[in-house]
């Protein structure tokens, strides 16, 4: 099968996201679609999936030319796709989620399920997949949900196969057979487009590459190239992918994590005991696959985990047990997770963001009378050092894009005195370009003497940004590494393989 | 969670859709005007034979509606003297004191996110505290009267307050809680007024004796004008909220809190507290609508005290989008359309209820967009995305 994308054209109100894009997938053969967050991947798969109507261009199957009203069209014609988010209903067993939209009957309307467990069973053979056609999904783990998901694509014999950023969710593992499936379904004769913005797992199996960037093809390039090649030009300019910094000098170990456990409001255990200490001028991340308890290491530090016991010291106080406020009071810089939640207030302004968690206090509020001169002026001044884009400082948050988000929160954390940074996946989402700048504010907090915790769920970032690698699983640090350690160990650690 | 989506959708949107919702509302209020009409139905009956006569009998009843609300609320052209020509504006801007007060104290708490439905419980008690000094007390005026105007103040924000602990402390939902507040302070209030407390001696009525001269809000344009200097508390008011809201830390993580509480969390905000603040902020100035009612308008503590003022405070705060300013707007509309229908009955025979359909229909315009998305879960209309 060969599918064509010719001059495909979408646009929402005055911004174009694909601008003219032409994509080839043919039979045998993984494309790769590589591109930045934004730059127009996901609008045009929904393009091709039916979700979105082309403004302009046209969609040639086999010679030709076709259009989908939507995804259930896209999917008779053989068009699968495997979605970043899945798809899949958790409480339904495996064979349940797979035959939904198309289920086989028997007789006069009853299901029949049984086909549909043989159908799983076959398929999962011949890939090797293991799985349980009666298992019920939501107890699956992650990368299991994802071949659920991919066996639903085959059984209703798709012949191209879209790939979201299915890498996201991943442990490197997962991640190294995730490829090797797509390998046995490239030889199997189906067209792949993979979509992603993860320069070494286009080198890995892509056999075309097709670059985009702010909604436009840029270019062709080859897996052969060097991961700066791709990288430039996926970003447009010369771009310095690794992260520089000097030496750490290191202090007194002034922040000291000891014993802490925490339960999840349900009764689960989600952090088991975990003891460290991370020194002064010292970045110590934590890596593992997300879902570890990362998430609640981070908000048990910050107080807003609630079931939390054990010892947290920041140069000898304790901060378990204090109200948030206290916490950042103590300086404590805390750069969330998901910025958009928790980070930001969407509906206000950059300035006002920028006063978030100090609006009660001088400078900028006398009594209760809010200094708005004041406030102004620092945040002018902000948005010039931090290269904040922005129209001006009264544009609210939510038009300005991730990057620029992102440094609307690290300018206001960093803005304070601080003793402590914690900073949860800071580059999650972010271009090249703003990831570079994150990482350079990070190592500059870590020289100006304080202690930094990096959670990170991407293994390259944690050992380029880390002076030290602390891996959690199932709520337990199961290693603390060097960062040289090879990529196959940190890997096994962040399965749950302790060393 | 998804409570506070919605609220944050219905006040959202388009600043021009509170005018539309209004005109058409008025539109949708003279549809019923014709149809309620006898001479319409008469000359409908032969519509076939001399059409002309049914369309003149609805013009005539619609403009002739209309031209009376208008006198009733604005300017009263047909009046004999210089004050009855004015006396129907100071009649709206008597009514639209406490509603604009009311309405303020929602607009307060729905920008913060919390959708306090409990103005009318919080007007009964302000009502019932400035009732209290000012029946209980013979004071210098210069003392009393802003001692019971703050008594006022005292009693709306504790019954909110109240409602702000609960939330805090249990997390009970705010709307279900200010929903039976109101019944608790009505029914609070109507057996204090068969008891001693309140009861006027020598009545059989549920009726107070009339506060005391000290305590009362002075007429504005003397005796012949229900206008009274809570008109200049209720303006007052309209400042200081903005100000609060826009110029002041504690405003500010009120708008946090209603914007996006887990960020508001994360920031250190206290949250638990600043929903009791909200709350008591919020009920402290429909406690003053109360004071002003008793102090002003009626002199005297009534089981009809806070009328339905509550209530319309909602559609006041809903029809100024929570901005102050806005809400005094809305709030002198409805106090426009509340005393023009008195007019447009006597004159015209139209239905006071009309005018409750239009205030109705105003809500269903504004709120029902989002509403029903929500109850069908229906996607809402694509903005521009990347």
């Amino acid at each position: 099968m060969r599918l064509e994308l010719k001059g495909i054209t979408k646009k929402f109100g005055d911004f174009t996201a694909n601008d003219q894009i032409d994509l080839v997938a043919e039979s045998g053969e993984i494309h790769c679609l590589l591109g930045e967050n934004g730059a127009g991947k996901s609008t045009l798969m929904n393009v091709l999936y039916g979700l979105y109507q082309a403004d302009g261009g046209e969609i040639v199957l086999d010679g030709k030319p076709t259009k989908f009203a939507g995804p259930g069209e896209a999917m008779q014609a053989g068009i699968g796709m495997v979605h970043q988010h899945f798809m899949l209903i958790p409480v339904f067993t495996v064979a349940e989620n797979v035959i939904l939209g198309h289920e086989p009957t028997k007789g006069l309307g009853f299901l029949d399920v049984e086909k549909a467990r043989e159908l799983v069973r076959e398929i999962s053979s011949r890939f090797g997949f293991d799985i349980d056609p009666d298992a019920v999904v939501g107890e699956l783990p992650v990368g299991v949900q994802q071949r659920v998901e991919i066996i639903k694509a085959l059984i209703s014999d798709a012949q191209v196969l879209i790939f979201d950023e299915p890498t996201a969710v991943l442990t490197p593992q997962e991640t190294d057979e995730l490829m090797q499936i797509m390998r046995q379904l490239r030889d199997e004769g189906k067209a792949i487009v993979f979509i992603t913005h993860k320069l070494r797992e286009v080198k890995e199996v892509a056999d075309k590459i097709t670059v985009i960037r702010l909604g436009k093809v840029v270019g062709q390039a080859k897996p052969s190239d060097t991961t700066e090649q791709l990288a430039s030009m996926m970003v447009g300019r010369e771009v310095d992918l690794s992260v520089h910094k000097e030496q750490a000098k290191l202090g007194d170990a002034s922040f000291q994590v000891q014993n802490l456990t925490a339960f999840s409001p349900q009764g689960n255990k989600v952090l088991d005991d975990v003891s460290f200490e991370v020194q002064r001028g010292e970045i110590f991340v934590i890596a593992g696959v997300q879902g570890n308890g990362q998430t609640e290491l981070a908000e048990s530090i910050l107080g807003i985990q609630d079931k939390v016991s054990g010892s947290i010291k920041l140069e000898g106080k304790e901060l378990l047990g204090k109200s948030v406020k206290k916490v950042l009071d103590s300086g404590v810089g805390f750069v969330p997770e998901d910025r958009t939640e928790d980070g930001l207030v969407a509906d206000f302004t950059i300035a006002e963001n920028l006063m978030l968690d100090r609006s009660d206090r001088p400078p900028f509020a006398k009594g209760i009378q809010l200094q708005l001169k004041t406030l102004y002026e620092f945040a002018e001044e902000k948005l010039k050092s931090y290269d904040i884009r922005a129209r001006s400082i009264f544009s609210k948050a939510s038009q300005l894009s991730g990057g620029n988000q992102q440094k609307v929160v690290l300018a206001r954390e960093l803005s304070r005195d601080l003793k402590l940074l914690i900073a949860s996946q800071p580059t999650r989402g972010l271009d090249v370009g703003s990831i570079e700048f994150v990482h350079e504010q990070i190592v500059e907090a870590r020289d100006s003497g304080i202690p930094v915790v990096i959670i990170a769920t991407e293994l390259d970032e944690a050992t380029q940004l880390g002076d030290r690698v602390a891996v959690m699983y199932k709520g337990k640090i199961v290693g603390i590494v060097s960062p040289e350690t090879p990529r196959e160990e940190l890997g096994k650690l962040m399965a749950g393989i302790s060393a | 969670m998804k409570q506070q989506n919605l609220i944050r959708e219905i006040f959202s949107g388009n600043a021009v859709i509170p005018i539309f919702a209004v005109l058409a509302s008025l539109v949708f209020g003279g549809v019923l005007i014709a149809f309620a009409n006898e001479e319409v139905q008469e000359a409908s009956g032969y519509f076939f034979s001399r059409p002309g006569d049914t369309i003149s009998a609805v013009l005539n009843s619609v403009f002739g509606a209309y031209d009376a609300l208008f006198r009733g609320s604005i300017f009263n052209y047909q009046a004999s003297s210089a004050s009855g020509m004015i006396k129907p504006l100071t009649e709206t801007l008597a009514f639209a004191t406490p509603i604009t007060l009311a309405g303020l104290g929602l607009a307060v708490s729905f920008r913060s996110g919390l959708f306090n439905i409990g103005a009318q419980g919080q007007i009964i008690f302000g009502a019932m505290f400035a009732a209290y000094v000012g029946l209980s007390f013979e004071l210098p005026f210069l003392i009393h009267m802003p001692m019971a105007v703050l008594a006022g103040l005292l009693g709306g924000a504790l019954w909110g307050g109240l409602v702000g602990l609960l939330k805090a402390t249990t997390g009970a939902n705010e709307v279900v809680v200010t929903i039976m507040f109101n019944y608790v302070a009505l029914l609070l209030l109507t057996y204090l007024l068969k008891t001693p407390v309140f009861q006027a001696p020598n009545q059989v009525n549920p009726i107070s004796s009339p506060v005391a001269e000290s305590s009362r809000l002075p007429g504005i344009l003397g005796d012949g004008f229900r206008l009274h200097f809570g008109l200049v508390i209720m303006l007052t008011m309209v400042v200081v909220v903005w100000w609060l809201m826009h110029r002041s830390s504690i405003g500010f993580q009120f708008r946090a809190l209603g914007y996006n509480p887990s960020a508001a969390r994360t920031a250190g905000i206290n949250i638990p507290l600043t929903y009791i603040l909200v709350m008591a902020v919020s009920g402290g100035l429909a406690g003053m609508a109360g004071a002003s009612q008793v102090l002003g308008a009626d002199r005297q503590l009534t089981v009809g005290i806070s009328a339905t003022f509550g209530f319309d405070a909602i559609t006041v705060a809903l029809l100024g989008r929570n901005n102050p300013f806005g809400v005094l707007a809305a709030g002198i509309l409805f106090g426009g359309l509340r005393s023009g229908a008195v007019l447009m009955q006597a004159n015209q025979g139209v239905p006071v209820d009309i005018v409750l359909v239009v205030q109705s229909t105003i809500v269903l315009f504004i709120a029902a967009p989002p509403l029903v998305r929500s109850l069908f879960r229906l996607p809402k209309p694509k903005a521009v995305q990347a």
